[in-house]
C-alpha cells in the first residue's frame, strides 16, 4: 500500500476515508430502515376501510379508459393486509370481485367471483408484477406497504413540494418482484410516501408514481385523494381518483372470504 | 469563342490568393458538418401529416412497438425436449431480460399457461427454474402440442427449433447508437451460452440484428471500397491524362464540393438519411466529368503549342458554356425532387443541386488556380487520341443508315426487358449468403419460416367491443383464413386466448375450448386472465387499453415489397366480404418498408424522368434550338431505359438503392448530351456540313467523354465488389447507365443527327442561330 501512498499520513487519511464509506454505508442502511419503519408505525390500527376509487387509463395516442371500483379493506397485523375489490365498471365487467390476502414473504392468494359464471375461481399464480386490471399499476403497488417486503437505504434529505423529505432506496425481497429497486420520497412531517421512482429488472427507470392532494382522516391516518403512475417507457399512465373513504365501519374477517365474495354486489 | 469572365480569370491571374480563399471557404463551411447527424428511423420517409405515417404510429401508440431481437436455439440432437436444452432456454430467457431497452421477453420457458384443476385456475411458467426433469419434458411436450399460440411462434412445428423472443422499445430520431448497443450485448448472451452448450447452435435475428447488420455491412463498405473507389478515380485520371497534377487537382475540386455541400447542410441544420448519405458520390460523378472537360481541353491546346495561361483560357472559353448549361440544368432537375412526397428526398435533391453548382463553379475557378501552379505533363501528346476519335466520327457518319434500325431494335428489345423489372425489396437478401446474418435469417427460414411479420389491427371504437361474439368469430374466422395462406407460418390471435380459457373454466374439457357464447362471459374471462399475468407478459401487445380493439400477428415468409402489399391487399379484401362492419388496418415494419420502397421507387425515378424531360426544354432555350432540345430528350431517355432494359436481363429484381441511382446518373446523362450537342451547333454555326460537324465534335469532346466515363467506371466498378448488395447492385447499374450514356452519345446521337439533318447538309444557320 505505501506504494501507492506518499507518506504514511496520506495512507491513513485514505484508510480513514474508505472505514468511513463502510461505516456510512452501514448507517444508510438503519436510517432507511428506521424510516421504513416509522412509516408503518404511524399508519397502524385503522383496522378497516372502504372506498370508491376511479382509475383513469392514458396511453401514448392520448386514449382514455376508466374503470370504477369499490374496495373493501381489512388491516392484518404483522402480513399483508386482506382487500375485496368490486368492479363497478366497464359493464362487461360488472359485479366481478376480486378479493386477495397479500402477503409479506409468502405468495398472495387471490379469488375472483365472476357473474356471468356464477362460480369462484381461486387464481393459483405466483405473479404479483403484472398489471392490476390492465392499469399502469402492478399488483405489487397495489398491496400495503409491510416493512419486511423491502430492504432499506437511505440516500439523501431533499425537498419535494417545498417539504423536506427522505429519499431512501427500496430493493424487493421477493424474486418474483417486477423490480430491481424503488426510489421513494418520504415526507419528514409525517412520513407520507410522496413520490417513487421504480426500475426495472434490468436496472433502468420505469415509471413514476406521485400522490396527490393528502387528507388527514379520523385525525391520524394520511391519505392521497390521486395517485399518478407515468411509465416512462411507454408513455402510459395511470391516475387512481379516491372520490369516498371511510375507516373503521365494522368489517371484520368473515367479510373477506369465499362466501363474501358471492354476496358482494 | 466565348470571352471568359473576369471572376474566372481572376484565379488565372492570381492563383495562389484564390486558392487561399478556396481553403478559408472549405474551413469555415466545412466547420458545419459537426451539425451533421444521421437519421436511419422510418419516418424520414414520410411527412409529419403522412396518412400512412399517422396509421402505423396510432398502432405504435396503441399497442407495444414490435421491434425484437429473436434467439434462435437449435440442438443437435433434433429436439428441443430434453433437460439440457430447457435449462438453457430457461437460463438464456432470464439473462435476455437484461437487454437494453427490453419490454417483454416471450419464449418456452416463460410461457403462462393455464390449466383448470378444482375450482382453481392454475397460471404458471411452462418451464420451472431447477425443475427440468424428464416428467417435467413430457409434459411441457404434450402442452405445447395443445397450444397454437406457441407452436410455429416460440417452438417450431416439430420441435426442433426453439425461439426466445424480446420485444425491444426504440426511441425515436437516431437509433443507430441503441441499435448497435443492443446488437452487442446480445452476441455477448450469444457467445457466453454457445460456449456453455456445445451441442446446440444459437442464432440471433429480428429487426434490431436486421438494422445493426445493415448498419454494419455499410460502415464496411465506407471504410474499405468507398475509399478504393476514390482511389480508383484518381489513379484512372491520372493515367489518362498522362498527369499527377491533373488527378490531384481532380481530387481537391472533388473534396472541395464535397466538404462545402456536407458542411452547408451541417450549417442548414438538415440531418443524414439513408438517401442524402449518398450525396457525395453523386456530386462526385459530375465534378470529375467537369474537370475532366477542362484538362482535356488543357492538354488539347498545350498541345497546340499555347502557353500554359493561354491554353487554360481557350479551354475555358471553349467549356464554360457547355459546362454551365450541364450544371445549371441538372441542378434545376435536383431541385425538382422537391416536389416528391418523401422529405428526404427533397433534402437529397436540394443538396445534389447544391453540390451541382459547386462542382461547376470550383472547376471553372479552383482546377485553373491549381492547374496554374502545379506542373502539367506536356511531353505525350493526345493527338493520336483525337484523332482516333476523329476517325471514330466518320466511321459513324459513313454507316449511320446502318446503326440507326440496330439502334432502334436495340432500344426496343431494352424497353422490352425493362418492363421486366419488378420492385422487390427483400431486406434479408440484401445480405451475402455467407454473412453471419444471412445464415441465422436462413436457419430461421428453414424451421419456421421467415422473420417478417404483418399485424392486423381489429378497430370496434367500444370499450370491451372485442369480446362481442361477432368480433371473436369474425377474428377467429379471419385467423383462419390467414393459416391457409402459404407464405402465412403462424398466427397469434386473442381468439385462441379465449377458447383456451373457456376449457379452463369448465375444468379443462376438451369440448369446452370454443369461443364463450355471450360478451359478460368473455370480458369477465378476460379480466380474469388479465389479473394472473406477470410483468412483461401482459396482453397490451394484443389488446388496447378499453379493450376495444386487438391485434392479430400473422408470421410471413421474408417476401419481396409487392408481395407483402398484395397480401395486405386480400387480407382486407377478406374483411370487405366477411366483417363489413369492422375497420382493420395493417401495419408492421416489413410492410412498411414494402409501401416506402414503392413509393420511394415511384417518386425517385418519375421525379427523375420529369426532371430529365425539364431539362430537355432548358437545353431549348439554352441552345436556342427546338431540334437540338428535342434530339437532347431522345439522348438524356435512352441511357436510363437502356440501363434498366439491361437490367431486366440480368435481374429483374429493383431495390430501394437502385431507385437513386438514375439520379446518381442523372449528371453524366445530361453532360455527354450537352457537350456533344454544343460542340455540334458551334461547328454548325460555322456553316459546316451536318458529317463535319460530327466529325469536329467527336475531335473535341470525344476524349473527354470517353476519359470521364472510364474513370466513373473503374471508381464504381469497385462498388460491385461488395458483399452487400445494395451497394453492389447499385454501382452495377451506375456503370451500365453511364456505358449506355456514352455509347448513346456517340453512336446514336451523330446517326440520329445525320438522318434529322439531312435535308440540310448545308446550313443556312438560321436554324441555330
Amino acid at each position: 500500500m505505501g506504494k501507492y501512498c506518499a507518506s504514511w499520513s496520506a495512507c491513513l487519511i485514505l484508510l480513514a476515508l474508505m472505514t468511513g464509506n463502510l461505516v456510512r454505508a452501514d448507517d444508510a442502511q438503519t436510517e432507511g430502515l428506521r424510516i421504513a419503519q416509522e412509516r408503518k408505525a404511524r399508519d397502524r390500527g385503522w383496522d378497516n376501510s372502504v372506498a370508491e376509487m376511479t382509475m383513469i387509463l392514458r396511453n401514448a395516442q392520448g386514449q382514455e379508459a376508466t374503470r370504477d371500483m369499490r374496495v373493501n379493506t381489512l388491516e392484518v397485523r404483522d402480513d399483508g393486509d386482506k382487500a375485496l375489490t368490486i368492479f363497478d365498471s366497464p359493464k362487461d365487467v360488472s359485479g366481478t370481485a376480486f378479493l386477495s390476502f397479500s402477503h409479506a414473504s409468502e405468495p398472495d392468494e387471490q379469488w375472483i367471483y365472476l357473474p356471468a359464471l356464477k362460480r369462484v375461481k381461486r387464481i393459483a399464480s405466483r405473479n404479483k408484477s403484472g398489471p392490476f386490471m390492465g392499469s399502469e399499476f402492478a399488483f405489487e403497488d397495489m398491496t400495503s406497504f409491510e416493512v419486511e417486503k423491502f430492504s432499506y437505504r437511505f440516500i439523501r434529505d431533499d425537498q419535494f413540494n417545498g417539504d423536506d423529505v427522505y429519499v431512501i432506496e427500496q430493493v424487493p425481497q421477493d424474486e418474483f418482484s417486477g423490480y430491481s429497486r424503488q426510489l421513494v420520497w418520504i415526507d419528514k412531517a409525517h412520513y407520507r410516501v410522496r413520490k417513487a421512482e421504480f426500475f426495472d429488472r434490468k436496472g433502468a427507470a420505469l415509471k413514476i408514481l406521485e400522490f396527490e392532494d393528502y387528507e388527514l382522516y379520523i385525525g391520524k391516518y394520511w391519505r392521497p385523494k390521486t395517485s399518478y403512475m407515468f411509465n416512462l417507457q411507454t408513455n402510459k399512465s395511470t391516475k387512481l381518483v379516491t372520490h369516498s373513504l371511510e375507516f373503521k365501519v365494522g368489517l371484520d374477517e368473515s367479510d373477506f372470504d369465499k362466501n363474501s365474495l358471492r354476496r358482494a354486489r | 469563342m466565348v470571352a471568359v469572365p473576369a471572376w474566372i480569370t481572376v484565379f488565372l491571374n492570381r492563383p495562389k490568393t484564390g486558392l487561399l480563399g478556396f481553403v478559408v471557404l472549405c474551413l469555415v463551411i466545412g466547420l458545419g458538418a459537426k451539425n451533421l447527424y444521421f437519421r436511419g428511423d422510418y419516418k424520414v420517409f414520410f411527412e409529419p401529416n403522412n396518412p400512412q405515417r399517422l396509421a402505423f404510429e396510432e398502432m405504435q401508440n396503441i399497442f407495444n412497438k414490435s421491434e425484437n431481437v429473436a434467439f434462435l436455439i437449435v440442438p443437435q440432437s433434433g429436439t428441443i425436449y430434453d433437460p439440457v436444452s430447457f435449462s438453457l432456454i430457461h437460463d438464456l430467457t432470464h439473462d435476455a431480460w437484461q437487454l437494453p431497452l427490453s419490454t417483454r421477453v416471450e419464449s418456452l420457458s416463460n410461457y403462462q399457461h393455464t390449466y383448470a384443476e378444482d375450482d382453481d385456475l392454475v397460471v404458471t411458467d411452462l418451464i420451472l427454474s431447477g425443475r427440468a426433469t424428464e416428467e417435467q419434458v413430457l409434459w411441457v411436450e404434450s402442452v405445447v402440442s395443445g397450444s397454437p399460440e406457441l407452436k410455429g411462434r416460440l417452438v417450431s412445428e416439430n420441435g426442433d427449433v426453439a425461439v426466445i423472443n424480446a420485444t425491444i422499445q426504440l426511441p425515436d430520431g437516431d437509433q443507430t447508437q441503441e441499435v448497435i448497443e443492443i446488437a452487442a450485448f446480445a452476441r455477448d448472451l450469444q457467445t457466453r451460452y454457445q460456449q456453455d452448450y456445445p451441442n446446440h447452435r444459437i442464432y440471433l435475428v429480428g429487426m434490431v440484428i436486421m438494422n445493426d447488420a445493415f448498419a454494419v455491412a455499410a460502415q464496411n463498405d465506407a471504410q474499405t471500397l468507398i475509399p478504393l473507389m476514390y482511389l480508383l478515380i484518381i489513379i484512372m485520371i491520372a493515367i489518362l491524362t498522362h498527369s499527377w497534377a491533373a488527378a490531384l487537382a481532380t481530387l481537391t475540386v472533388v473534396v472541395g464540393t464535397i466538404v462545402i455541400v456536407m458542411g452547408g447542410a451541417g450549417w442548414y441544420g438538415i440531418y443524414l438519411s439513408t438517401a442524402t448519405v449518398n450525396v457525395p458520390t453523386m456530386v462526385t460523378t459530375l465534378a470529375v466529368a467537369d474537370c475532366i472537360h477542362v484538362i482535356v481541353g488543357l492538354r488539347y491546346f498545350l498541345g497546340k503549342g499555347l502557353n500554359r495561361k493561354q491554353a487554360l483560357l481557350e479551354s475555358l472559353s471553349l467549356n464554360i458554356k457547355p459546362i454551365l448549361i450541364t450544371s445549371i440544368t441538372t441542378a434545376i432537375g435536383f431541385v425538382m425532387l422537391n416536389f416528391s412526397a418523401v422529405p428526404i428526398l427533397a433534402h437529397l435533391g436540394n443538396m445534389a443541386a447544391a453540390g451541382v453548382m459547386i462542382a461547376c463553379l470550383l472547376s471553372l475557378t479552383v482546377l485553373p488556380a491549381l492547374l496554374m501552379l502545379m506542373p502539367v505533363n506536356t511531353a505525350q501528346k493526345d493527338e493520336g487520341k483525337h484523332a482516333f476519335f476523329r476517325r471514330g466520327g466518320q466511321w459513324v457518319t459513313r454507316y449511320y443508315r446502318r446503326i440507326l434500325p440496330y439502334s432502334a431494335l436495340i432500344v426496343l428489345v431494352a424497353g422490352g426487358f425493362a418492363s421486366h423489372n419488378e420492385l422487390n425489396d427483400i431486406a434479408v437478401k440484401y445480405f451475402d449468403p455467407d454473412s453471419r446474418f444471412r445464415q441465422a435469417v436462413d436457419v430461421q427460414e428453414r424451421y419456421l419460416g421467415g422473420m417478417s411479420n404483418v399485424d392486423f389491427v381489429v378497430y370496434t371504437n367500444e370499450p370491451y367491443g372485442v369480446t362481442e361474439p361477432e368480433v371473436l368469430a369474425s377474428v377467429d374466422q379471419f385467423a383462419g383464413w390467414l393459416r391457409n395462406q402459404p407464405q402465412v407460418h403462424h398466427v397469434l390471435t386473442f381468439s385462441d386466448t379465449m377458447k383456451r380459457l373457456s376449457m379452463n373454466m369448465h375444468n379443462d374439457e376438451a369440448e369446452a375450448y370454443r369461443l364463450p357464447q355471450n360478451r359478460e362471459l368473455a370480458s369477465q374471462y378476460l379480466l380474469l386472465y388479465e389479473m394472473s399475468l406477470p410483468y412483461g407478459l401482459d396482453l397490451t401487445n394484443q389488446l388496447d387499453i378499453d379493450k376495444s380493439a386487438l391485434r392479430i400477428v400473422a408470421v410471413m415468409s421474408n417476401l419481396g415489397s409487392n408481395e407483402f402489399t398484395a397480401f395486405e391487399t386480400q387480407a382486407r379484401q377478406w374483411f370487405v366480404q366477411n366483417a363489413p362492419g369492422l375497420r382493420v388496418e395493417a401495419a408492421s415494419p416489413p410492410l412498411m418498408f414494402a409501401h416506402i420502397g414503392e413509393r420511394n421507387m415511384q417518386s425517385m425515378v418519375w421525379g427523375t424522368v420529369l426532371a430529365l424531360i425539364l431539362i430537355s426544354g432548358l437545353i431549348v432555350l439554352a441552345l436556342k434550338s427546338w431540334r437540338l432540345g428535342l434530339v437532347s430528350l431522345f439522348t438524356n431517355l435512352l441511357p436510363a431505359l437502356v440501363g434498366f432494359g439491361m437490367w431486366g436481363l440480368l435481374s429483374g429484381q429493383i431495390n430501394m438503392a437502385l431507385s437513386v441511382v438514375l439520379s446518381m446518373t442523372m449528371g453524366i446523362i445530361v453532360d455527354d448530351t450537352v457537350h456533344f450537342l454544343s460542340k455540334y451547333q458551334i461547328a454548325r454555326n460555322q456553316k459546316k456540313r451536318v458529317s463535319e460537324s460530327i466529325h469536329y465534335a467527336f475531335e473535341t469532346v470525344g476524349l473527354a467523354l470517353t476519359t470521364t466515363t472510364l474513370v466513373l467506371v473503374a471508381g464504381f466498378g469497385v462498388l460491385t465488389l461488395s458483399d452487400f448488395a445494395l451497394n453492389s447492385d447499385m454501382g452495377l447499374l451506375t456503370l451500365i447507365i453511364i456505358v449506355a450514356a456514352l455509347l448513346v452519345d456517340l453512336i446514336f446521337l451523330p446517326a440520329f443527327l445525320m438522318w434529322l439533318d439531312r435535308d440540310r447538309q448545308v446550313s443556312n444557320g438560321e436554324h441555330y442561330g
